[in-house]
């Protein structure tokens, strides 16, 4: 059941500042609303309506999910998710 | 305060300067906790822009896990402007997502000519801190004395 979530040094104030939650679910959105039960409020640091938000970018293992299939990308037990700021400015 | 090396800060300009008038971007990775910029890594400007920054995120994901490994955070977090001060602009304080960083700008302009400002940029409050270069040894040295 467990996939490993890499929570961002910025989110983790919102996770006990544990640097990994294991989780269980059949995609990332899955993912990000198991995380959210257990830690209220990181959701809406993630997605805007409905979408992921233009600078964090989520990976499962070494793949964006911007160039698979978004939130719908499947996760299975083994797999590890990473969240991260994008780093970007003017 | 950023206590950095001459030669980074040398290296992050001659990057700079041969990235313009596109923006340059990267890091400084250290150990975790230790406030000391040692390894410059550049990164590359996705955005391909004279006004704008991103990191290519296949690369960030690459090199963040290599700190990980390491024990390293990202300690300096630098970019260009190269048309404006070295002055973090609307941008670069709503996607600060370091805050234990220093957020290092360097101005290519004519008028600013390679001047180079250090910030705190933590929960959309912007704090400019003084640059001191130091030789490495010296660095050392500086580091102690501030933690007697």
């Amino acid at each position: 059941m467990a996939i490993t979530v890499n929570i961002p040094t910025i989110l983790r104030p919102l996770t006990d500042n544990q640097r990994r939650v294991e989780l269980s679910g059949a995609t990332v959105q899955d993912i990000i609303e198991n995380l959210e039960q257990q830690h209220t409020g990181i959701k809406e640091k993630l997605l805007a309506d409905g979408q992921v938000h233009q600078f964090i970018n989520i990976y499962v293992n070494d793949d964006d999910i911007r160039f698979s299939d978004g939130l719908a990308t499947a996760v299975k037990e083994g797999d590890s998710v990473t969240i991260l700021p994008s780093v970007a400015g003017g | 305060m950023l206590i950095i090396t001459p030669r980074l800060i040398e290296v992050m300009i001659a990057q700079a300067r041969k990235e313009h008038p596109y923006e340059t971007c990267g890091i400084i990775a250290g150990v975790e906790g230790s406030n000391k910029p040692k390894r410059l890594i550049p990164m590359q400007n996705v955005a391909q822009s004279r006004t704008f920054f991103q990191f290519d995120s296949k690369q960030q994901l690459q090199v963040w896990r290599e700190m990980t490994a390491r024990g390293e955070e990202p300690i300096v977090i630098y970019h260009s402007h190269t048309d404006s001060a070295a002055y973090p602009s609307r941008e670069d304080v709503l996607y600060a997502s370091e805050p234990q960083a220093h957020y290092l700008i360097i101005s290519t302009t004519n008028t600013h000519s390679d001047s180079v400002r250090s910030f705190r940029i933590v929960n959309g409050t912007v704090t400019e801190e003084r640059i001191k270069q130091v030789a490495e040894q010296e660095a050392a040295l500086t580091m102690r004395l501030e933690m007697v």
